[in-house]
């Protein structure tokens, strides 16, 4: 009986004298016959190696994640400082109810893209997080197995829709929709961009809210059933207190994607910069402002910097949202 | 503490008082493909204490949690055979797995009181089968007289309000059994309720269920001899996901009736 087979064929003859068996061990000895002691001391194997790699690289990642962070800020501001510190009216720009940066003399009200921004991100919540808790709530306590993992992977595809062809969803689905189901003229509009943008946050606040859900200990929920409470029982009285914080930091997260988004805004609220006054008008949001303008503003004008000074704004907002929202996660640890 | 040491007194009762608290009748048990409870028949009596016993896996935690089928909410356990509680049978098409639970209280290894205050743990059961019905004043006695049942009113009777999870492993395992007395249930189920606790605390919870006893019928899981020797009057030895023995516990202890079991209980596996 041979009990290698690999002898049979032509290859490298045997080593003659080697004590290892051909089959390849968890450590290869990569000296065999020779200095094998000495192999043996030498730590410095493949795993070593990949582990320095793999160090280095992670390190990196997070070095240049904060830099470019760092930079786009630095940019920002270095474009719109000047002009915010130095000729900005701040009391116009936040409360001026006129954005017209074109005519003479130009007026920078930006109340009616903060409004439209709040109007249409309300909205968008509305939609997006009764959405996205009762599908958190149904992949997390109710799927299971097979289900439970198509139904994240169903979310995950959804999240990852690009924002334009959503804008194009907004144009050429919604609009018509929502012109022949409320009977009104202008079919792009707040509740147009609303419904777009809630759909778009939806998936990430699922995510996060079923994070949340999954992190109550699963004690806290046999305990409670083990005591008589049905599934919605536990669900009402044990899992969703308890998730309190995640659930508002998936809300908070979701409202800085709103935020930010822009091209689907763009494209679905009909961008009239007016302050909206119910959700049948067209409406104007930070974002897409920055983006339909800054095209046409010549590089270095009032304009230019004004429209970075929005950036500015919205970076501000954003921030905000996101480290209140870390630290209502960080405080329920802290606490627990 | 040498008294927890000695068996306790034992109040010889009439061997058929009233109907069976639990009576298993060839239960089989599968997780998934996996059997782990083969043709156990068991009789459980009214008021006293039956202890549990076996090694590690034979299928202890396994029988204990089918009689409140809280099994099932892992969603892949298979059951057939019959359990009635007092008479009733609990895996019958009309019964109610909530009703189940409220007549059979359960203890787990690891005290898990909800992550509330004192009192609304010990209100949870009692609050979801009378949602709104019932005044502060009837919910204060409730508390007190579940609290001074289980011995912890007088130490946490100032601070009732404070979180749960606050209190010490023994208050907790204490406040478990408290939360379960509410709504009043005939048979209490423990999964090793003292292996979390320290010598002391497990004297003291033992103490407690002695004194439960005659209130209720109470099962117990245990892997420690000495505890099943000194707190219960029967005892059930598993092997294997089957009954192999159940009789008197002095009876077990003094003289098994199978090879297994004077093995397990002399040490010599598990
Ligand atoms: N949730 C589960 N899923 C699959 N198998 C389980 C599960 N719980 C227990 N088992 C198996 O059932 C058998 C009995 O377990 P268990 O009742 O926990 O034993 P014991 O409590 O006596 O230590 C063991 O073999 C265990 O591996
Ligand atoms: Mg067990």
């Amino acid at each position: 009986m041979t009990s290698d087979p690999n002898k049979d064929s032509a290859g490298p003859p045997p080593k003659p004298a080697s004590p290892q068996p051909a089959s390849p061990g968890p450590l290869p000895l990569r000296h065999a016959g020779h200095h094998e002691w000495a192999t043996a001391l030498d730590h410095r194997d493949r795993t070593w190696w990949f582990d320095c790699i793999a160090r280095l690289a992670v390190l990196g990642g997070g070095l240049s994640a904060i830099l470019f962070i760092g930079a786009i800020f630095v940019f920002i501001a270095s474009q719109g400082i000047d002009f915010a510190l130095h000729h900005l009216n701040w009391l116009d720009f936040l409360f001026g109810k006129r954005w017209e940066p074109t005519v003479e003399p130009p007026e920078y009200g930006a109340l009616p893209l903060i409004m439209g921004t709040c109007w249409i991100t309300g909205v968008a919540m509305i939609i997006a997080v009764p959405l996205a808790f009762g599908a958190a709530i149904y992949i997390g306590e109710f799927a299971r197995g097979r289900q439970r993992e198509w139904l994240k992977i169903l979310i995950e595809l959804l999240a990852a829709i690009p924002s334009v062809v959503w804008g194009v969803i907004g144009l050429q689905v919604m609009k018509p929709i929502i012109q022949h189901v409320f009977g009104v003229q202008v079919g792009l509009n707040v509740l147009n961009a609303g419904i777009i943008l809630g759909l778009m946050a939806a998936p990430i606040i699922t995510t996060i809210a079923e994070d949340a859900l999954k992190a109550v200990p699963e004690t806290y929920r046999e305990a409670a059933e083990a005591l008589g409470a049905s599934r919605w029982q536990v669900i009402w009285k044990v899992v969703l207190p308890h998730a309190r914080p995640g659930l508002s930091a998936a809300v908070l997260l979701g409202i800085g994607r709103a935020f930010g988004e822009t091209i689907a805004v763009l494209m679905a609220s009909g961008h009239r910069l007016m302050i909206p006054e119910s959700v049948f008008d067209s409406a104007a949001t930070i974002t897409a402002t920055i983006a339909a303008e800054l095209g046409e503003a010549a590089h270095g004008s009032e304009h230019y910097q004004v429209l970075f000074v929005l950036g500015l704004l919205l970076f501000g907002i954003t921030f905000g949202i996101n480290l209140t929202a870390d630290w209502i996660v960080r405080g329920r640890r802290s606490r627990a | 503490m040498a008294e927890f040491t000695h068996p306790r007194t034992r109040i010889a009762r009439p061997a058929n008082d009233g109907p069976l608290a639990i009576e298993v009748q060839d239960l089989n048990l599968w997780y998934g493909k996996f059997q782990a409870l083969f043709e156990v028949d068991l009789q459980i009596k009214s008021g006293i204490v039956t202890a549990l016993i076996g090694p590690s896996g034979c299928g202890k935690s396994t029988l204990l949690r089918s009689c409140n089928r809280i099994n099932e909410r892992l969603g892949y356990v298979t059951t057939t055979g019959m359990i009635r509680v007092l008479g009733h049978d609990i895996y019958a098409p009309e019964a109610s797995r909530i009703q189940v639970r409220r007549q059979v209280g359960m203890v787990f290894q690891r005290p898990n009181p909800l992550p509330l205050p004192i009192r609304d743990n010990v209100l949870f059961g009692y609050r979801l089968h009378h949602a709104g019905r019932s005044s502060r004043g009837e919910e204060d006695a409730l508390v007190e007289s579940a609290l001074r049942e289980v011995l912890l009113w007088d130490r946490v009777k100032d601070r009732l309000h404070q979180k749960a999870t606050t209190l010490s492993l023994e208050e907790q395992q204490k406040l478990c059994i408290a939360r379960l007395l509410p709504t009043k249930p005939t048979v209490l189920l423990m999964d090793e309720p003292c292996s979390a606790l320290d010598p002391a605390a497990t004297a003291a919870v033992e103490d407690l269920i002695w004194d439960l006893r005659g209130n209720y019928s109470i099962l117990i899981v245990t892997h420690n001899m000495a505890q099943a020797r000194r707190a219960s009057d029967e005892c059930v030895f598993m092997l294997m996901g089957r009954v192999v023995e159940h009789s008197a516990t002095e009876d077990m202890f003094v003289a098994p009736q199978r090879r297994e079991t004077s093995d397990y209980i002399e040490g010599r596996f598990g």
